[in-house]
């Protein structure tokens, strides 16, 4: 199944791109997107456990994910 | 209840507006401004990004959540992207009630809950030309609530 990554603000600078599509075996989790992500280049800067959100809700380390979602990995927000 | 992520200066006038009703004997309007320094820098201006479409869904629901627990539903906010200068407006909180108690609440809430949950990173600009992203929102406790009581 594919799903797509999306990087921000220091996590993008870090990668290098903002999207990444990822192909993941049936039954993978966010903590498997992670964990790919982490071994692409430069991606050694990211933490090993940053916030993440799929399809715009934050969710859990142990969801388990469908083809189609979107996977963002938030950094520590900032705003206001 | 209104929220918005844009990306032109904030019409506070406007956004008070909303809020602004003959029933409401209070309207709170809390502003966040692009400040000349942090961390000992100068800084230049702030460079605002979002993932948008969360930001915009978790700005509705703490709005929501807001109005649920104060008891209005007449709260309004916007939150700016794009690069600012200091002294521009990055955020504006407008929130009107009968009474004044729970607008302050209202607006502690919403601007609180917005800097620890919507998807929104900046990225300061410095007198030396470097720039870099904001690690973090700090909290700032309330102690003059909890110091002064309700007068």
């Amino acid at each position: 199944m594919t799903v797509t990554v999306l990087l921000f603000a220091s996590y993008a600078d870090a990668v290098g791109r903002s999207t990444i599509e990822l192909d993941l075996e049936a039954g993978a989790t966010v903590q498997d997107v992670v964990e790919h992500v982490r071994e692409l280049g430069g991606a050694k800067r990211l933490p090993p456990a940053p916030m993440v959100a799929v399809n715009e809700q934050y969710a859990s380390r142990d969801r388990e994910l469908r083809s189609g979602d979107e996977v963002a990995l938030i950094p520590p927000v900032a705003g206001g | 209840m209104y929220s918005a992520i844009v990306e032109h200066p904030i019409d506070v006038a406007a956004l008070l507006n909303r809020v602004s009703r003959s029933a409401n004997g209070a309207a709170v309007l809390f502003l966040g401004m692009v400040r000349e320094m942090n961390d000992g820098r100068d800084v230049t201006g702030i460079e605002y990004t979002a993932y948008r479409s969360m930001a915009e869904r978790e700005l509705a629901t703490i709005v929501a959540e807001a109005a649920s627990l104060a008891g209005t539903d007449d709260i309004a906010v916007e939150h700016r992207l794009g690069q600012l200068a200091v002294g521009e407006c990055s955020v504006a909180v407008a929130v009107g009630h009968p009474h004044r108690g729970r607008a302050f609440e209202a607006a502690r809430y919403v601007i609180e809950q917005l800097k620890q949950r919507v998807p929104i990173w900046k990225r300061e600009h410095y007198v030396d030309g470097s720039r870099e992203w904001v690690a973090a929102n700090n909290s700032a406790p309330s102690a003059l609530v909890d110091a002064g009581g309700d007068r």
